[in-house]
């Protein structure tokens, strides 16, 4: 079950702990703004890992220098993942925006980032 | 020691235990149900003491036995997975299959971008880059809907002086004069990498962050009233809206031409030369102006509650 390429993966593993790291935030604070920061770990965990994926031992990035010469795929790491981690950093960038707008609706309605005290103080309202 | 004091109350803030707003010479809070807002002045002490406590004591607990189980679960597969993937930087990884043999091999000739990725991404993918755009005018969208219906709700609650002068750096020197001096060279670097991008690192998003981090700094040190000389709701609509109708436009030519083999005003130019490239360089451009004008919005929001 356990594969021989943990440790040679290292860059992969590092992502996954970071992913890991992220996901604890989310689950263990009750600060809104603590789980936001979170969720941005988590986005950096995957986006080394996209990366990481991309990467060709040997390799440079995919960027021309002598455009007299045909590119091969010998010379150029794998474009994809680069693209790939493109759409990750906008979207992620996004939806930090909303949720930190929706935080601030929040803090503006019931003077607590907790999210516990804003549960209890929401089901106090609607009794 | 004044200085000290607003650090220690923003950290508290942060940790959720103390209100920016200082009530101590304010009236004492007086829990009214009637009232538009009844939480408004309430203390956390005060909706502890109604909660059941037993009954949060044993959901805190299921749930934090839970939580810890499910992210060690997690965490174990995620690094099984890691283990049985193929090993770090090898050629024969199933990534590297023949989809991006052909971005390498023939990219350059036929989208002429010496910036591969910059190719890959603004020819051969661009719609998924036209998606990524909308994605950016989505959200501020969003945060524009939330954050300018909060203003009409509770005009005075956000408009604060304590809060005001929490993160007032106008009047810093240091922060002015290192302004005065970044300010020309973000400027002029932002724009070389949106000009650049396709042919060195960089490109529309990257580009556009560098000049949207531009004007909050010049906002930060100078004031809005500076920045809405050039940047106020009315520009920056019209620069979002334009940049993203160029975009669909301009590639819209392109795949009408290209899907239907019609010959088309485009061509890839001589790579490497600055005009070159086809429309990559513009929709650069567009796409920087539109991630520029977003990431400005959204301080300007978070900030003072409006563009």
């Amino acid at each position: 079950m356990l594969g021989e390429n943990l440790m040679i993966n290292y860059e992969e593993a590092v992502g996954m702990i970071l992913f890991s790291i992220g996901f604890c935030m989310l689950l263990f604070h009750r600060n809104l703004i603590k789980k936001i920061m979170g969720l941005n770990i988590m986005d950096t965990g995957v986006f080394l890992f996209l990366t990481s994926m991309g990467y060709i031992e040997d390799r440079v990035a995919p960027i021309v220098t002598d455009p007299s010469v045909a590119a091969t795929t010998e010379q150029y790491i794998n474009p994809i993942p680069s693209g790939l981690v493109l759409t990750g950093i906008v979207v992620s960038v996004s939806f930090t925006g909303l949720m930190l707008g929706l935080t601030i609706r929040l803090y503006q309605r019931y003077r607590t980032l907790n999210l516990d005290e804003i549960y209890y103080k929401a089901r106090e309202e609607h009794k | 020691m004044m200085k000290n004091n607003k650090e220690s109350k923003f950290l508290r803030w942060l940790n959720g235990e103390d209100l920016l707003i200082d009530t101590k010479n304010e009236e004492p809070p007086v829990y009214d149900p009637e009232a538009a807002n009844p939480y408004q002045y309430e203390t956390e002490a005060h909706t502890l003491r109604k909660v059941d406590k037993a009954e949060r004591r044993v959901f805190s607990r299921v749930y934090l036995a839970l939580s810890v189980l499910l992210v060690l679960f997690l965490s174990a597969v995620l690094l099984l997975t890691v283990s049985n993937l193929p090993r770090y930087g090898s050629a024969e990884a199933p990534v590297n299959n023949e989809v991006s043999e052909r971005y390498i091999e023939e990219g350059l000739e036929e989208t002429g971008a010496t910036n591969l990725v910059a190719g890959m991404i603004l020819d051969y993918r661009a719609f998924d880059t036209l998606g990524e755009s909308h994605v950016l005018f989505t959200g501020i969208c969003a945060v524009m809907i939330l954050l300018l219906t909060a203003r009409k709700d509770s005009k005075k609650q956000l408009r604060h002086q304590d809060e005001e002068a929490l993160y007032d750096v106008t009047c810093d020197p240091i922060v002015r004069i290192m302004a005065f001096f970044l300010m020309p060279c973000l400027l002029l670097f932002g724009i070389y990498v949106l000009l650049n991008g396709h042919l060195s690192p960089g490109g529309g998003f990257s580009g556009g962050a560098i000049l949207g981090a531009a004007f909050i700094l010049y906002s930060m040190a100078f004031g809005f009233e500076k920045t809405e000389r050039f940047l106020n709701e009315k520009t920056i609509k019209v620069i979002s809206c334009c940049s993203l109708g160029f975009y669909v436009v301009a590639k819209s030519y392109s795949f009408f031409t290209g899907a239907n083999h019609l010959p088309s005003i485009i061509s890839p130019g001589t790579p490497g030369a600055i005009l070159s490239a086809g429309i990559i360089m513009p929709l650069n451009v567009a796409v920087g102006m539109v991630v520029a004008c977003t990431m400005y919005s959204i301080f300007s929001f978070f900030k003072r509650g409006t563009v």
